[in-house]
């Protein structure tokens, strides 16, 4: 808008064909070089551009075309403000950034490039890596956009940014800038708001005003990253050259648990970290109740990478940090004296839950920002002219949520929307439970078989205790007010417990295990890919379960007696049929840094009610 | 520039508009370097960023930033950048692409270009040799990288931006339109690459080579729009031998040149400098005695001396250090800032002094 690059009108209209004089001279003047290259570049000079060049453009166009069709122009239901986003599944879902929906509630109108506007309801929050997500409806073949690994991208690709900055576009086309990547992991403080944008990516593609929230896409028109912020400075709040994406695979990480309908946190290693004089990347201070302590990692030592990342600089450990959701465990390795570890770690959230719902909450109005005139000064309120500030103007009348919007929506503390957190846990619950068959037999259950270090065990758990006994030793426990009074057997963490939650979940199911959530997804040690996660309270505890998204199968649960201790851990694998039913013939047993136990399951006995 | 006759909307006109002879370079330039350039600039910004580093210096309050940009131009550490506050301070550091931060010294600065150069102690450092830098023509596609806003910490790559020379214009059009004192042309650009932080940093072609240095910020006077632009490397390239040789530069303790035994001093002249209330007090004129050498030369308050014959004098101490090298009987130089204009002056205390304005290249 202010650039003053500029070119002289009177002189650029000129004719090609009046250089060709010239090119005459040219090409007598440099006989001795190929003459036929020299023509075909001279041509291209000349304004005839080669095929290569024809095809690119074309290329380029074709992938606009194609990527403009699942570009959003989003509106809060008052029609003030708005944004821009993009849709990225063919039932609905779109991603834009919370700080365009914080205006929005929970309705919205998304334009698309067809010209039809859509309802919109919110769907998940991620406040700190200014991300939501919303659902579009009315057709179930939305256009959407591809992903791509937005870690492939290199500084000097050409990208493009998409949406509809100043809100120009009456007609729902989207407004599209070209240009490069101008940098890659960069990290961007919060400056004094919630949001960070850690490990994004830097265009120089005009992104304006209204482009938030819309998607910037590579040369082939794949989605690289959602267009959020600007360096804005003395020049008004247009695009001086700066903008900023956040990275799409860092979405994707976040995505089940945006899908959660939750507002969710992200994440702290419970360890600040500097360089030392040598240039390392060392443990500055560390909090004793953190993971990370009690997986060892002390003050002074270096970090050697973080999340599949090597660490040589703070910022490349403080983009690690901000691209996972809280509650992820990611692999961290140290060094210490020369002697390299590698350990999982969970990530603690950033944010008290009650923090991060009142900043989320806040439907704090921006502060009106200058506007540039067109001669560049910020205008300024005429001096003197009235002393009290210009009335308020007449708030809208709450306009009526349409009656879609409003079937999808359901409002619950903690939740951006708690429909579709009942959604995907009623779809992980009948993904597993149904191949779990119990029927009728909602009695105690009888498990047997070898122990990895010989001999036998058998375990019977009720709805009221669990006994396990061996060879040696029989352990009985009961469930007591807090399940984590009593965490037996001695160095399991809690085994008995554990197995207890297991068999609550199956046999009383959601409703009545205590209070579940669908957590989202998150990477669990040994499987490939994310699994679903369910977390279940009861009885002062927390358990939380992970289901195989293929095929349903409850892969591990984690118990975890409080906050500051580690879980005991049962990973459920060998799964088979047996008879009518799914499941799992082996159970691993792990605690902190060690594996307790390996159980294979050769019967399994599920009691009628009342047996017991 | 005359703004009235600039547009927004063909920035991308390839044809050129100046003489047959200067066609005839546009040409070969694109014959250098349009081919192959879609396809190369991500390996040109590889072979570009380790060449380019970050300055930190004074600053740091109320809009000004701490920090600018700059080229490394010898491999035992020169390196080129544009002269401004950020420099004036004993503690400047330079941080290498690799993260390296090394502690550099202002070897001198030409005031009339706006272009100093610093040290740092290292070698086999990448660089740009100055000698093989290239002129552009309008329409040139080029890569901007500078470290605009500090965006980019420690050892990360600095920021890279893409766009066209609109025009190759002089920037003395209208005077005191815009603050500076060169008064050469520029490579004006279609893109934003003059923001906070970007002064001192680099153009390049598409195939890597050097055209050009990054400005400091320049706003227009008359329509309050910001100059986009970068001063060609040929234009400055003399005043780097120049400050390499020895001009320009400050003097440095312990020089072995005898002192006259009577030397000059501002009051010699009737120069009454500010207050010396600071380590380093930029060395303002504060008032002319009446009659005097300095008033009849034409100097005024608030002149800012900036060199002494073709030393860099950058605080009243050194001013006074570096006349005591001038006999009394001598005549002095003395260059001068008065608000956007550089002026010099020839002053003798004993005999006539003169006024003389110099134009500048």
């Amino acid at each position: 808008m202010n650039s003053l690059g500029l070119s002289r009108v009177g002189q650029a209209k000129r004719s090609p064909t009046k250089n060709y004089p010239l090119l005459v001279r040219l090409v007598g003047l440099r006989f001795a070089c190929p003459t036929l290259l020299l023509l075909a570049v001279a041509a291209q000079a000349l304004g005839a551009p080669t095929a290569a060049v024809i095809d690119a453009e074309s290329k380029r166009i074709d992938a606009m075309n194609k990527a403009k069709d699942a570009v959003l122009a989003i509106f809060p239901a008052n029609g003030r403000g708005g944004g821009s986003g993009v849709v990225i599944s063919p039932d609905g879902y779109a991603l834009t950034n919370y700080h365009v929906v914080r205006s929005c509630g929970k309705a919205m109108q998304c334009g698309m490039a067809d010209g039809k506007a859509y309802d919109a309801v919110l769907v998940g929050l991620d406040p700190t890596g200014d991300v939501a997500l919303i659902k579009l409806f009315g057709r179930d073949d939305f256009p959407c956009a591809e992903m791509a690994d937005s870690d492939k991208v290199r500084v000097g690709d050409r990208v493009f940014a998409a949406g509809n900055p100043f809100l120009l576009a009456t007609d729902f086309q989207p407004t599209i800038t070209f240009g490069i990547i101008s940098g890659m992991h960069r990290y961007q403080f919060p400056s004094g708001t919630l949001l960070e944008y850690a490990d994004c990516l830097q265009t120089d593609a005009s992104v304006n005003p209204g482009n938030s929230g819309g998607p910037l896409f590579d040369a082939r028109g794949r989605l690289i990253g959602i267009n959020g912020r600007c360096s804005f400075e003395k020049r008004g709040r247009v695009n001086v050259g700066l903008a900023y994406a956040i990275s799409i695979n860092q979405i994707k990480h976040f995505m089940g648990t945006l899908r959660s309908g939750r507002i969710v946190d992200h994440a702290t290693l419970g360890a600040r970290v500097g360089r030392d004089e040598d240039g390392r990347v060392v443990v500055r201070d560390i909090l004793d109740g953190s993971d990370a302590y009690r997986r060892g990692l002390r003050e002074g030592d270096e970090v050697v990478s973080f999340g599949g990342r090597s660490i040589g600089a703070p910022n490349e450990f403080k983009n690690v940090l901000g691209i996972f959701p809280k509650g992820w465990r990611v692999p961290l390795s140290y060094r210490r004296d020369g002697k390299r570890r590698d350990v999982l770690v969970r990530l603690a959230g950033v944010h008290g839950r009650e923090e991060l719902l009142k900043k989320a909450g806040g439907r704090k109005k921006a502060r009106p920002k200058p506007v540039p005139k067109p001669d560049g000064k910020p205008k300024k309120p005429a001096p003197g002219k009235d002393a009290k500030p210009p009335a308020k103007p007449a708030k809208p009348a709450a306009l009526p949520i349409p009656k879609i919007v409003a079937e999808h929506y359901k409002q619950k503390r903690g939740f951006s929307n708690y429909y579709y957190n009942e959604l995907e846990k009623n779809r992980v619950w009948n993904a597993w439970n149904p191949r779990l068959n119990l029927g009728a037999a909602r009695g105690a259950w009888t498990l047997v078989g070898p122990l990895s270090g010989g001999g036998d065990y058998s375990l019977r758990i009720s709805d009221a205790a669990v006994s396990l006994k061996l060879p040696s030793v029989d352990i009985n426990w009961t469930a007591g007010v807090e399940l984590g009074n009593s965490l037996l057997p001695e160095h399991s963490g809690g085994l008995l417990p554990a197995l207890f939650l297991w068999r609550r979940l199956a046999v009383e199911g959601l409703d009545r295990f205590g209070d579940v959530y669908y957590y989202g997804t998150a990477p669990l040690a040994g499987h490939q890919g994310l699994a679903d996660v369910l977390v279940g309270s009861h009885k002062g505890v927390d358990c939380r379960f992970y289901f195989d998204p293929a095929d349903g199968r409850l892969l591990a649960l984690e118990m975890f007696p409080d906050e500051e201790s580690d879980p005991c851990e049962v990973y459920f694998s060998d799964y088979r049929h047996k008879g009518k039913r799914y499941l799992p013939g082996r159970m691993v047993v792990r605690f902190g840094d060690e594996a307790f136990a390996t159980l294979r399951i050769e019967g399994f006995k599920a009691e009628e009610k009342g047996e017991d | 520039m005359n703004i009235e006759h600039w547009t927004l909307d063909i920035g991308h006109s390839l044809v050129p508009t100046r003489s047959v002879g200067t066609r005839k370079v546009y040409l070969l330039i694109l014959l250098l370097f349009s081919a192959p350039a879609a396809a190369a600039i991500v390996d040109t910004i590889d072979r570009v960023h380790p060449k380019i580093v970050k300055i930190y210096g004074a600053g740091g309050f109320s809009g000004m930033e701490s920090y600018q940009s700059g080229i490394l131009i010898s491999p035992e550490g020169h390196v080129l950048t544009a002269f401004s506050y950020v420099l004036d301070t004993d503690y400047i550091s330079v941080m290498l692409s690799d993260g390296r931060e090394l502690d550099a010294k202002l070897l001198g600065a030409d005031p009339r270009l706006d272009v100093a150069v610093l040290k740092i102690e290292a070698e086999g450092l990448p660089y740009f040799d100055l000698s093989k830098a290239v002129k552009l023509e309008a329409g040139a596609r080029v890569l901007a990288f500078s470290n605009v806003f500090g965006v980019a910490l420690g050892g990360e790559p600095v920021s890279v931006q893409k766009g066209t020379v609109a025009v190759v214009t002089q920037l003395d059009a209208r005077r005191g339109v815009f603050e500076t004192p060169y008064r050469g042309s520029v490579y004006a650009l279609d893109m934003t690459t003059n923001n906070p932080g970007a002064a001192g940093g680099a153009l390049v072609a598409f195939g890597g080579e050097l055209a050009g240095m990054l400005g400091k910020e320049l706003r227009n006077s008359l329509n309050n729009t910001w100059l986009n632009y970068a001063l060609p490397i040929d234009k400055i390239r003399q005043s780097v031998e120049d400050i390499r040789s020895g001009k320009f530069v400050a003097r440095r303790d312990p020089e072995e040149v005898k002192k006259p035994l009577r030397s000059l001093d501002p009051a010699a002249l009737g120069i009454v400098l500010v207050p010396d209330v600071l380590e380093r007090t930029p060395p303002y004129v504060d008032r002319v005695l009446p009659g005097s050498p300095a008033a009849r030369a034409g100097m005024k308050p608030d002149d800012l001396i900036i060199l002494s014959g073709d030393r860099l004098v950058q605080s009243c101490k050194a001013l006074a250090k570096e006349m005591e090298f001038v006999d009394y009987e001598d005549p002095i130089r003395l260059t001068v800032i008065r608000g956007q204009e550089l002026l010099e002056f020839t002053l003798r205390s004993a005999g006539e002094s003169k006024p003389s304005k110099r134009t500048y290249p």
